[in-house]
């Protein structure tokens, strides 16, 4: 058994073992009632006998996150681009930004509501207020960060403006966007579930508020647990992103 | 006519240029002048800070200068000409690109990026002795690899001057002196012209034709120091009565040492 597998399987396969037998030994000794805490064999059991309906709330859920998360790259790629490299722009737009970002995006959700209806196109409109400002922050720091050694050399050939962004600052400034998109699309499945919260007869968040109200725990667990498993994928989605886009930085260093 | 002249070159940075801190103008350049032929290569040398740099850039194009005039090879400088090489201290390569496409970036910006410029571009790192790290990436390789690559960098389109700002002032002395080697050996094979900016007496000695001393900020010409020694030059020249004199006259040059006569009295 190598040590990679023992640290990266093993231990954080312990780790949920533990909860769960803290779990199972709550329920059982406390004599909790499975309205306000079901028993993970419960929870086990709704997610099978209601997989099919997981399954399809859960694809609508990720719909929203991703589409939400596409429109946020693409209008927070361009608009890190043009605040990094005019002053002017910087100077307008940035204190809007940070203004936008210290509103809570929750309070904002009924507005919307209102202004776009109860369908797809108000969930698309939160994950993209959730998850545009850290791609556009990181992005905006990337292109920024370029170092300036490289900038002149382009400069002492002549390069062009169109040169100088293709191959120097956008290369240079992938791994932020990177980090900026991980920290996004975490915030997308969030955005997409108060969306849900706040109006909609669909998707896992609206499923996780009407077993709730039905007093079926168990289905709101369930759900919770399908809510996990769509962050964890759609953050390694990025994550292969990432893999494609940057072979050439250097491995992480190991986390402990 | 020389195929480089400075004539008069002053730098004045206004407070806008130097930042929303700065609250006078800053004189970084007072009075430069010096000529220099082609193929030869001059050490600018210099305290740190003195403005020995901000000449480079005024040279390369890279800033414009308050005062004066910079002639290379009969045009006058006001932009950058394109045909310049730059090595900067650190190695500022690319850690997206391996080792040969960091060559090839100027001539990928000077759209000449051909099977031509891949030969001169193996020829180049076969000279530095990197052909088994064709396909390493920077962060692979060691700081005095990385500065060879640098090199070779600004060598790849073959420029009509190579300009260096403190290139192996960030390495250790050991591979300070390799280096110092290693270019005057590719200085024979490509006959570039060089200015080389440093603040090492000896390093400015070893390599040059011609040692031009700056003082203190704001910089001006304090002296002009040919260097009659023959290459192809090795280590050994360092040890040589006339290599010490020239290390001496520098040194006074720069205020390191008093000038010779005082000394004497002094003793």
């Amino acid at each position: 058994m190598s040590a990679r597998f023992v640290s990266q399987v093993l231990y954080p396969l312990a780790g949920v073992v533990v909860i769960i037998a803290v779990w199972v030994l709550a329920c059982w000794l406390a004599n909790i009632p499975t309205v306000v805490l079901p028993s993970p064999d419960k929870v086990l059991r709704s997610i099978i006998v209601r997989s099919d309906l997981l399954l399809s709330e859960g694809w609508i859920t990720l719909k929203e996150t991703l589409y939400g998360f596409l429109l946020a790259l693409a209008v927070g790629l361009p608009l890190a681009v043009a605040v990094a490299n005019s002053r002017p722009l910087n100077l307008m737009f940035y204190p809007l930004l940070i203004a936008l970002q210290s509103v809570p995006k929750v309070a904002l959700a009924p507005m919307i509501l209102v202004w776009l209806g109860t369908g797809l196109e108000s969930k698309l409109a939160i994950v993209w207020l959730v998850a545009f400002f850290p791609i556009i922050v990181d992005t905006a720091a990337g292109l920024r960060a370029t170092p300036k050694e490289l900038l002149e050399l382009a400069a002492s050939l002549n390069a062009s403006p169109l040169q100088v962004f293709a191959k120097v600052q956008l290369p240079a400034a992938l791994p932020f966007v990177v980090t900026g998109a991980k920290v996004a699309i975490t915030l997308a499945v969030i955005g997409a579930v108060i969306g849900e919260f706040v109006g909609s007869s669909e998707g896992l968040g609206f499923l996780l508020l009407s077993a709730t109200s039905q007093l079926d725990t168990p289905l709101a667990f369930a759900a919770l647990f399908a809510l996990s498993i769509l962050g964890i994928f759609v953050y390694a989605l990025v994550g292969l992103g990432e893999r494609l886009m940057a072979p050439w930085l250097p491995p992480a260093p190991e986390r402990h | 006519m020389a195929f480089g002249a400075i004539r008069n070159v002053r730098k004045v940075f206004a407070v806008a240029e130097l930042g929303s801190r700065a609250l006078e103008p800053v004189v970084a350049l007072d009075d430069a002048s010096f000529e220099f032929s082609e193929g030869d290569l001059v050490a600018l040398l210099g305290p740190s800070g003195c403005g020995k740099t901000t000449l480079l850039r005024i040279v390369g194009g890279l800033i414009a200068k308050s005062a004066g005039s910079v002639s290379i090879g009969g045009r006058e400088v006001t932009r950058p000409m394109g045909d310049y090489g730059f090595v900067f201290q650190a190695p500022s390569l690319m850690p997206w690109r391996n080792v040969v496409d960091n060559v090839l970036f100027p001539m990928e910006i000077l759209r000449k990026n051909d099977a031509a410029a891949r030969g001169h571009a193996l020829e180049l790192l076969d000279l530095v002795g990197l052909s088994g790290f064709l396909s390493a990436r920077p962060h692979q390789l060691s700081g005095g690899m990385q500065q060879r690559v640098a090199l070779c960098r600004a060598l790849v389109h073959r420029p009509q001057l190579l300009l260096m700002d403190e290139p192996f002032g960030a390495l250790d002395e050991l591979t300070r002196l390799e280096m110092n080697d290693l270019l005057l050996r590719i200085r024979r094979e490509t006959k570039a012209s060089v200015l080389f900016v440093t603040h090492s007496i000896s390093e400015a000695v070893y390599l040059s034709d011609k040692v031009v001393v700056f003082s203190k900020r704001p910089a001006r010409v304090a002296k002009e120091i040919p260097i009659a020694l023959a290459y192809p030059r090795s280590q050994k020249v360092r040890f040589t009565a006339a290599f010490t004199t020239a290390e001496r006259i520098a040194s006074e040059a720069l205020g390191v040492v008093a000038p010779a006569g005082e000394e004497a009295v002094a003793s």
